[in-house]
């Protein structure tokens, strides 16, 4: 049985919470939407990621008050290159929704969240890592998982999976 | 020599301070954690971890592999908990496929799955209590896991790295006098965390080493990220097998524990309640165990028996074709996430509709709950950074993946 094709209309889509605060509040920071699987992703314009999370944070009907998971994908070749996927969770009502941001390969660069939860810290720092991606004000951008000096960014796709020898 | 000058460098802030590295390797960093000391006296001024000793790049391997042949790479990751990876791995994909899985597969994951966190704890009791210096609990507690990695041979050939849940339901069906076995250590089982809270719970020394220790708040530990027993412990009422229940956990009845003190003897609490509450869900998936196939009727994806390969023509085309350019996965994204014993193991799969996935990303619980560590111990004396460090149970195969 084949899942159901994603819904991608944003009309339809705009009375999950998360969606409706966000299109109030500034429908030009809101790209588009999707819902798959169950599961709510929305597109975020790049510049307004951190007030964003803030906005989501504090929402008093539905507080996605909690930072699950910070990630990215890369696209190589494809352009924008990098996805920057943030995992909001709510303990409250029990929901979850991925907010996206899409990123150039030319030295991508994007706000930090650790201002909303210190929590993002180690997730920056891993996306950093292993994919290059830069956080502007984030307290202590420095690799965590490879050595200080290596080279390169292991989970690019450009990046060979033996290494390069 | 260039990595050996190239770790974190950090200069003491005041005169009267000096700096202390505490592992990688210390016995009581559970692994190869490397704690950054800054020490004024015996009073920690400022703690940073530093980890990425063992990062062995399973992300970027799965990349390289079948769907099916991540399955053991999965174990890997939380070597004290395979199962419970092996689940929520399973449990992405399946979700990618739109794979419905039969009843008992779904029950007797929640079995093997609960048997895992008890095991689970009870390294984490045995080590955390030996850390503090109650050395005795050890052996008791390795004497009951014992008991479970032969379940877990039982089942699965294997004793720590079990890799026995498939894409599509599980591997085997268990062996003759599995059940029974299972039985009978859910009958014998709590009588032994009665011995284990007769050593610990009321004993002066232990409440002396972890009550008021290690203090977070609930708004803290939800800022940096903790869940599981440390966000528990700190009386944030969340649970996902009950409140965002996978793998039929909606069937079960258990009660969620928490503790709002916060401090180490709280999360302590918290899991010593916890392996009581798993013996429950134990006793009703026996009692409740539904009858039928064990895998999905999914002849793409899953690999058919042995014997009808031997006899019909289709199931040895299928097993041919799985083994040799898997399955192809519809293109999406999912993220799974199940209650690990240390909190939420999230999965992230992307597929983009090959036989291999694009993107594996795993949220490892520990990764969040260790940035809570700086928060407990800064303040407070050096001794009390190892009682922590224990509290909130990490894994490090799972913090650097």
């Amino acid at each position: 049985m084949p899942p159901a094709p994603p819904i991608t209309d944003l009309e339809q889509l705009k009375n999950h919470p998360a969606v409706a605060r966000l299109l109030d509040w500034n429908a030009a920071a809101v790209q588009g939407a999707k819902f798959d699987r169950d599961e709510m992703t929305i597109y975020v314009d790049r510049g307004s990621i951190r007030e964003v999370c803030a906005l989501l944070r504090d929402d008093p009907a539905c507080p996605f008050n909690f930072l699950s998971d910070i990630t990215c994908v890369d696209w190589y070749p494809a352009e924008p290159r990098f996805e920057i996927v943030y995992h909001l969770l709510s303990i409250l009502k029990k929901e979850r929704v991925r907010l996206k941001v899409r990123l150039d390969g030319a030295s991508p660069a994007i706000e930090s969240v650790t201002s909303v939860w210190p929590g993002a810290n180690f997730f920056e720092r891993e996306v950093f890592d292993l994919f290059g991606v830069r956080f502007t004000g984030h307290p202590y951008l420095r690799r965590i998982l490879m050595p200080e000096d290596w080279e390169g960014h292991p989970l690019r796709k450009d990046y060979p999976v033996e290494g390069y020898r | 020599m260039g990595h050996l000058t190239a770790t974190p460098v950090v200069e003491p802030g005041q005169d009267r301070t000096m700096i202390l590295n505490m592992g990688p390797q210390h016995p009581s960093t559970h692994g190869v954690l490397r704690v950054i000391l800054e020490i004024d006296g015996e009073n920690v001024v400022r703690l940073m971890p530093d980890i990425g000793y063992l990062h062995t790049g399973i992300e970027k391997t799965c990349e390289a592999k079948f769907y099916q042949q991540v399955v053991p790479l999965t174990d890997r990751i939380d070597y004290l908990c395979p199962l419970t990876n092996n689940l929520c791995y399973v449990l992405a994909v399946e979700k990618l496929l739109g794979l419905e899985i039969p009843p008992k597969a779904q029950w007797l994951r929640v079995l093997l799955n609960e048997l895992t966190r008890i095991n689970s704890h009870l390294v984490w009791l045995g080590t955390h209590a030996m850390d503090i210096g109650a050395l005795t609990v050890f052996l008791y507690c390795f004497r009951e896991r014992e008991e479970i990695l032969k379940m877990f041979e039982m089942v699965s050939g294997q004793r720590m790295m079990t890799s026995y849940f498939r894409v599509g339901g599980i591997a085997l069906e268990p062996p003759l006098g599995f059940f029974d076995r299972v039985r009978d250590f859910a009958g014998y089982f709590p009588e032994k965390v009665d011995e284990y809270e007769n050593l610990l719970t009321g004993n002066p020394i232990w409440k002396m080493r972890t009550k008021g220790v290690a203090r977070i708040t609930a708004e803290d530990a939800i800022a940096l990220g903790a869940t599981g027993p440390t966000l528990r412990g700190s009386g944030v009422d969340i649970d996902l097998r009950r409140d965002m229940p996978y793998s039929s956990y909606e069937n079960f009845k258990f009660k969620v524990p928490v503790s709002q003190e916060g401090d180490v003897f709280a999360r302590y609490m918290c899991r010593v309640l916890e392996l009581r509450e798993s013996v429950e869900i134990i006793r009703q998936a026996l009692d409740g165990m539904p009858e039928g196939p064990i895998k999905a009727d999914a002849p793409h994806v899953v690999l058919p028996d042995r014997e009808k390969m031997k006899t019909q023509m289709e199931s040895l085309i299928y097993h041919f074709k799985i083994i040799t350019e898997g399955f192809a996965v519809p293109a999406g994204e999912v993220y799974q996430a199940v209650e690990s014993p240390r909190g939420e193991m999230g999965y992230y799969i992307v597929s983009d509709g090959t036989a291999k996935p694009y993107r594996v990303h795993m949220r490892s619980a520990c990764f969040g709950n260790l940035q809570t560590l700086a928060k407990m111990c800064e303040g407070r004396l050096l001794a009390d950074v190892v009682a922590a460090i224990g509290s909130i149970d990490i894994v490090l195969g799972e913090i650097d993946r």
